[in-house]
C-alpha cells in the first residue's frame, strides 16, 4: 500500500479541492443539456476526483469511501441504468431507448419526457465512466505498487 | 526492396491526397453530410427533445445506441482490465505461498 504523503500543504489543498470538484462534476454532468458537457465528461472529472485523493491520502483512506467493489458495482449499474430506461420505453409500447414514451409515467410532455430520458441515460453513462476510471487507476496503482514494496522489502 | 517499399508509399499517398481534393470544402453547407439529417436534428431538437444543446440530444437520443455502445465499450474494457490484472496478482500471491 502507498502511504499517505506527509506533505501538509497537498493533503490540504486536496481536502479544499475535493468539494469544488465533486460540485463542477455534477455541473457538468447535470448541464450537459445547455452547455457543453454531459456523461463522460462529468465521470472524468468525478473520477479526477477520486485519483486526486488516492495520490494525496493514500489507497487504504481512499477505499474507505470507493472500495474496489463499489467501483466494479457502479459499472455494472452505470450500464444497467442505461440499458433500463430502453427496456422500460420498450415495456411502455414504444421502440427501444425512444424516451417519449416515459412521458406516461413521469407525468409530462412528450418532449420534457426526452429530455429527462436524456439526463437519466447521462448519469449512467457518468457512473461507469467515473467507476471504470476509479478501478483501473486502484488496479494500476496496486500492480506498481505491489511490484515495488516487494522489490523494496527483499 | 526498401526502395520499392519508399515507391508504394509514396503512390498511395499521392492517391490518397487526389483523393481528398475531391471531397467537400471543411464547413459547406452544401455538402451531404450537411444536407441529409443534420438541418432536421438543428431544426427539431428544440422541439422535439426540449434540450438547446444540440450535441447532447444528438449524442442521447437521436443516435442513442452509438452512446449505449460507447458506454458497452468502456465497461467490457474496465472488465477485461480488472480480469488480467487480477488473475497476475493471484499468481504472484500464490508465488508467495
Amino acid at each position: 500500500m502507498i502511504r499517505d504523503s506527509d506533505d501538509v500543504i497537498v493533503k490540504t489543498l486536496a481536502r479544499l479541492l475535493m468539494p469544488f470538484i465533486v460540485g463542477f462534476a455534477l455541473y457538468v454532468l447535470m448541464h450537459g443539456h445547455h452547455s457543453p458537457g454531459g456523461g463522460f465528461q462529468g465521470g472524468v472529472i468525478l473520477a479526477a476526483g477520486f485519483v486526486l485523493l488516492c495520490v494525496s491520502f493514500g489507497l487504504q483512506w481512499t477505499q474507505r469511501w470507493m472500495t474496489r467493489k463499489t467501483a466494479e458495482l457502479f459499472s455494472s449499474i452505470g450500464v444497467f441504468i442505461y440499458g433500463g430506461i430502453g427496456v422500460l420505453c420498450l415495456i411502455l409500447g414504444g421502440n427501444y431507448l425512444d424516451y417519449g414514451r416515459l412521458s406516461r409515467v413521469l407525468g409530462v410532455d412528450v418532449a420534457e419526457a426526452r429530455s429527462l430520458g436524456i439526463l437519466g441515460v447521462e448519469i449512467g453513462v457518468a457512473l461507469a465512466v467515473m467507476a471504470v476510471m476509479c478501478t483501473l487507476f486502484f488496479m494500476i496503482f496496486t500492480a506498481v505498487d505491489e511490484s515495488g514494496g516487494q522489490g523494496g522489502e527483499q | 526492396m526498401k526502395f520499392l517499399s519508399l515507391i508504394t508509399v509514396l503512390l498511395v499517398g499521392v492517391a490518397l491526397v487526389y483523393g481528398t481534393l475531391g471531397m467537400p470544402r471543411w464547413g459547406d453547407p452544401n455538402s451531404p453530410a450537411a444536407t441529409h439529417v443534420s438541418p432536421y436534428y438543428l431544426e427539431h431538437s428544440m422541439h422535439d427533445t426540449a434540450t438547446p444543446n444540440v450535441v447532447t440530444s444528438v449524442l442521447a437520443d437521436y443516435r442513442g445506441y452509438d452512446t449505449l455502445g460507447e458506454t458497452s465499450v468502456i465497461f467490457t474494457a474496465g472488465m477485461s482490465c480488472i480480469l488480467l490484472l487480477r488473475k497476475r496478482r493471484k499468481h504472484k500471491e500464490e508465488d508467495h505461498v
